[in-house]
Formats: structure tokens, C-alpha cells, sequence
């Protein structure tokens, strides 16, 4: 897979039977554990809402999502169907299935209290961000993971151009309400998730919203 | 008692080291500055410092096409490390030139580039592996070549980052020096080849403590045929913290405040 070319694909799996249908609110982390062989469903409930996910190997959770792999890999920087996610370790951990949005980015990383003092105030530290979700999901579940671990993630539904001059620009969504992407796990998975809060740019058309994750088993 | 004499086996003189003004061969222009060392790093090479806030290194290309793989870490909390997301967004660029800071996790200014002669370094963080490496320029291993083998930047920079502690975990996406790569509507890379010429430099200023790790094996989108990685020279000297008129302060206001919270953690 060369091309990073917007290439949309509905998926023909039946919310009724996944085995896992959770939503989570508006601001808050989820850790969530993928069999390999499951397909893994986000969705964008109410359109333009940044999903920012860091996955680990479930069985060596030491091995991450690599974002420069899998840029690599796959020579340019979108994410959409047919994309595949590397690992550091070269391994791949999910393929992109399904994608009715089409675009999803690989180098805005997840927003911080520490990078909000930079790109907005001083004043701005005692927001909520993403790194907080992942330092608390992290902290609760105790499983060895820590900041070290917070590699470049994954913004699902966000759209992070850049130009030929060399330029990164935050262009309005290619999100929607209801619009979704669908991975299959290569490998058994650790999910890290932030549902995220950012308040200070239109990432989330200043208004976050919930997020919802599909699990189905294979047919 | 019998008093001890200085016998003649005794060293006493500089020129017992072998540490020659190399930084003379390429950067004479820094002559009358405070000039602390200066290396030559072979093609392919690695090696990592432990730098102290106020210095500048110059980093000089001695061959055309050279890259310089660079990942930096807080020299005295190694958890806060230079993160390329941060910095691109704080910054809104996809290349690095005179004025963009290389920022931490913690929203603080690891370093500064003070100086550029190119006006454009990758900042994506590709990073050439052995995998990667043997199919691409087939195999040259320690038996039969001896230090012609071929290093790749990754292993150069898990070599580097182990000598602090610092594991697979722990190796983030570098900058790579001298190297250009553009990206296109689709999102597709392309490679610039003939970027960087022999007498390109760069002037990186540490803005606090830092490991500077890096290799100067080749980019992983070089597309020469054979393993050819370039000579590189550096020069690290006094140059002082970022002044209150500081071009890199001033290029943005990110960057200000980047640059006010390094100045935060030195107010001793």
C-alpha cells in the first residue's frame, strides 16, 4: 500500500452482534483489550471529534504503535483504508478495513497541559487534555505502561494537512456525525484512548463530543 | 620520607590528548568564539553528549548528502525527550530552519536552531533499520569488513540512548539533519535528493541540559544505490542562553513561551 489517497469503504457489519458496543463521553480515557482476528469500530457520534489512540501489543505492551513505521511503510503520512499500522518492532497490529471518513492523522500527536501553555497561554495548564487521560488510564490500570510509553498517536477523524512548502495547517474536519473507521487487530492489542477535550482549537469544533467502539468477533 | 618528583612519564601537556581544533578544517568562522570541542563523525557513525544549556553546537556537512539522525532527552529528568508532534503543531511546520525550536513533551525548548545555511531539515523521523538496510544495500557485516560494516541509524541510536538507561521504549522519532522531504496532496513522500552540499550547516543551541544522541547512517528515502553514508563535523562552543531579543524567541509566540518555560527550570 503506497498511496495515501482518501478511499472510502462502508463495512457490512451488524451493530446487533458485536460483542462489545461501548460509548465514551466527551473528554475521557478508555483502555480497551483486542483479541487479534476482532474488528475494532470507532465511531464519530456527532462529527469532527478528534480520537486520539495509542495501541500496544497486548502479550509486550513495551512494543507500541509507530508512527514513523508506519509512514514509512506505507510512504505518506493519512491514514484511511487499506492503511496498515506498524509497530516499532516492524510487526503489523491493525489494518484500516473500513473508513466512511477517509482521512485520519498521524503527526498532531495529543494535546497536553504542558504543549497548551506553548501553543495557547501560560494560563491554559489547568485544562483537561489528552496526556492527562492517558496518564490517569494508564496509572489506574498499573500494567507497566507509563509516560514513557505516550508515543506519537493516532487522531482518528482529524485532518492535518501538509503542503508542499512544508506548512502543517488544521483544515476543517472531513468528519460527520455518524462517520466511522474499522480496524482488524494482526495482533492481540492494548487500546489506549482519549476521547479529546481540547477546548482551544477547532479540532473538535470547540465542542467534544462521545465517541463510540464497536468489537465484533470473527465471522 | 622521600618528597615525589614529577619524572618525565608523567603527562603534562594538552598535547598528551588527541584532541585536535578539528572545528578549524570546517567552521574557521567560529574562530574568537569559545570553542569547548570538536569532532569528526565518520559516515554512519554515532555517538551521544550530555551538552549544557547555553552552548551551541554547529553541525557541519563535510560531504555532499549527509544526514544526522538527532533524538534529544532532558539530561536530568530522562522521561521529558524532545516530541516531534508537539513541536510541529506548536510551530505549524513540517520542516525545520533558523528560528523553530525542538520542543519537549513538557512544552519546554530542548533547542534552538540559531543558524541554517539550508532552510529545510526533516522533521517526519523516518529512521533507516538493519532490516531495511540489508534489502536495500544487501549485507556488510563486522567479520569481513571490520569497521566498513553498515550501521544503521536505528541501532546507532539504541546503542547511544542504552549508555543512559534508555531502551527500545525509549527511542522516539528524530530529526533528520540535512534531509529533505516533501509531501503532496495525497499525503505521499517525496525525497529531495541533492539537498544538502558540503558547507551546509546548522547551529543547534541547547536551551537546557540535554543527551544529544545520533547517527549518520543514511535516510531511510535516500535512494542512492549503495551504502554511502556522509562525514559530518561538530563544534560545540559558549554561546550563552537564548538573550530577552533572541531571534527564535521572537520568530513565534509558541515559541516564547517554549523558551520562558525552559528559562523556568534554570532560576538558580
Amino acid at each position: 500500500m503506497t498511496a495515501s489517497a482518501i478511499r472510502i469503504r462502508e463495512s457490512s457489519l451488524d451493530p446487533a452482534t458485536a460483542v462489545i458496543d461501548h460509548t465514551v463521553p466527551a473528554g475521557e480515557p478508555y483502555l480497551l483489550r483486542v483479541q487479534r482476528g476482532q474488528t475494532l469500530r470507532i465511531v464519530d457520534l456527532e462529527g469532527n471529534q478528534a480520537v486520539d489512540v495509542i495501541f500496544y501489543n497486548a502479550d509486550d505492551p513495551a512494543e507500541h504503535y509507530s508512527a514513523t513505521e508506519t509512514l514509512l511503510r506505507q510512504g505518506g503520512i493519512y491514514l484511511t483504508t487499506g492503511s496498515v499500522l506498524y509497530s516499532d518492532e516492524a510487526h503489523p497490529m491493525l489494518t484500516i478495513v473500513a473508513d466512511t471518513c477517509g482521512r485520519h492523522d498521524t503527526l498532531g500527536g495529543a494535546c497536553a497541559a504542558e504543549s497548551n501553555t506553548v501553543r495557547y497561554a501560560l494560563q491554559k495548564k489547568f485544562m483537561h487534555s489528552c496526556r492527562d487521560n492517558y496518564l490517569i488510564a494508564l496509572q489506574e490500570a498499573d500494567v507497566g505502561l507509563g509516560k514513557r510509553d505516550l508515543v506519537p498517536n493516532v487522531n482518528f477523524f482529524m485532518n492535518v494537512p501538509v503542503t508542499a512548502d512544508g506548512q502543517l495547517t488544521f483544515a476543517d474536519g472531513v468528519s460527520a456525525p455518524g462517520k466511522y473507521v474499522e480496524l482488524r487487530a494482526e495482533m492481540d492489542i492494548l487500546m489506549l484512548v482519549s476521547n479529546c477535550p481540547q477546548l482551544n482549537n477547532p479540532c473538535n469544533a470547540y465542542n467534544p463530543t462521545p465517541a463510540r467502539f464497536l468489537v465484533w468477533n470473527p465471522v | 620520607m622521600e618528597a615525589h618528583t614529577i619524572t618525565a612519564d608523567t603527562p603534562s601537556s594538552a598535547a598528551a590528548v588527541d584532541a585536535p581544533e578539528l572545528w578549524r578544517q570546517f567552521a574557521p568562522d567560529l574562530a574568537g568564539r569559545s570553542v569547548l570541542f570538536s569532532e569528526l563523525i565518520p559516515g554512519g557513525g554515532h555517538w551521544s553528549y550530555v551538552l549544557p544549556r547555553g552552548t551551541t553546537l554547529r553541525i557541519a556537512v563535510l560531504e555532499d548528502g549527509a544526514n544526522l539522525s538527532a533524538v534529544l532527552y532532558s539530561a536530568r529528568e530522562k522521561l521529558e525527550r524532545y516530541n516531534m508532534p508537539d513541536s510541529l503543531k506548536a510551530q505549524h511546520t513540517a520542516h525545520y530552519t533558523r528560528g523553530h525550536v525542538l520542543m519537549s513533551d513538557m512544552g519546554r525548548a530542548l533547542a534552538s536552531i540559531t543558524a541554517d545555511s539550508l532552510g529545510w531539515h526533516d522533521p517526519f523521523g523516518l529512521l533507516l533499520d538493519d532490516a531495511r538496510m540489508a534489502e536495500k544495500y544487501g549485507e556488510q557485516r563486522y567479520q569481513a569488513f571490520r569497521n566498513g560494516m553498515f550501521r544503521s541509524g536505528r541501532t546507532g541510536l539504541l546503542i547511544e540512548i542504552g549508555k543512559y538507561g534508555l531502551g527500545k521504549r525509549d527511542l522516539i522519532a528524530p530529526v533528520n539533519f540535512f534531509s529533505k522531504v516533501t509531501v503532496d496532496d495525497e499525503g505521499r513522500f517525496a525525497y529531495v535528493p541533492g539537498h544538502a552540499k558540503a558547507g551546509d550547516f546548522v547551529d543547534l543551541r541547547f536551551d537546557m541540559e540535554v543527551i544529544l544522541a545520533f547517527s549518520s547512517a543514511p535516510h531511510p528515502l535516500d535512494p542512492t544505490p549503495t551504502y554511502s553514508p556522509k562525514r559530518v563535523g561538530l563544534a560545540l562552543w559558549r554561546s550563552g542562553p537564548a538573550p530577552a531579543d533572541d531571534y527564535c524567541r521572537a520568530f513565534r509566540p509558541e515559541n516564547a513561551r517554549a523558551l520562558h518555560n525552559s528559562d523556568m527550570l534554570y532560576l538558580a
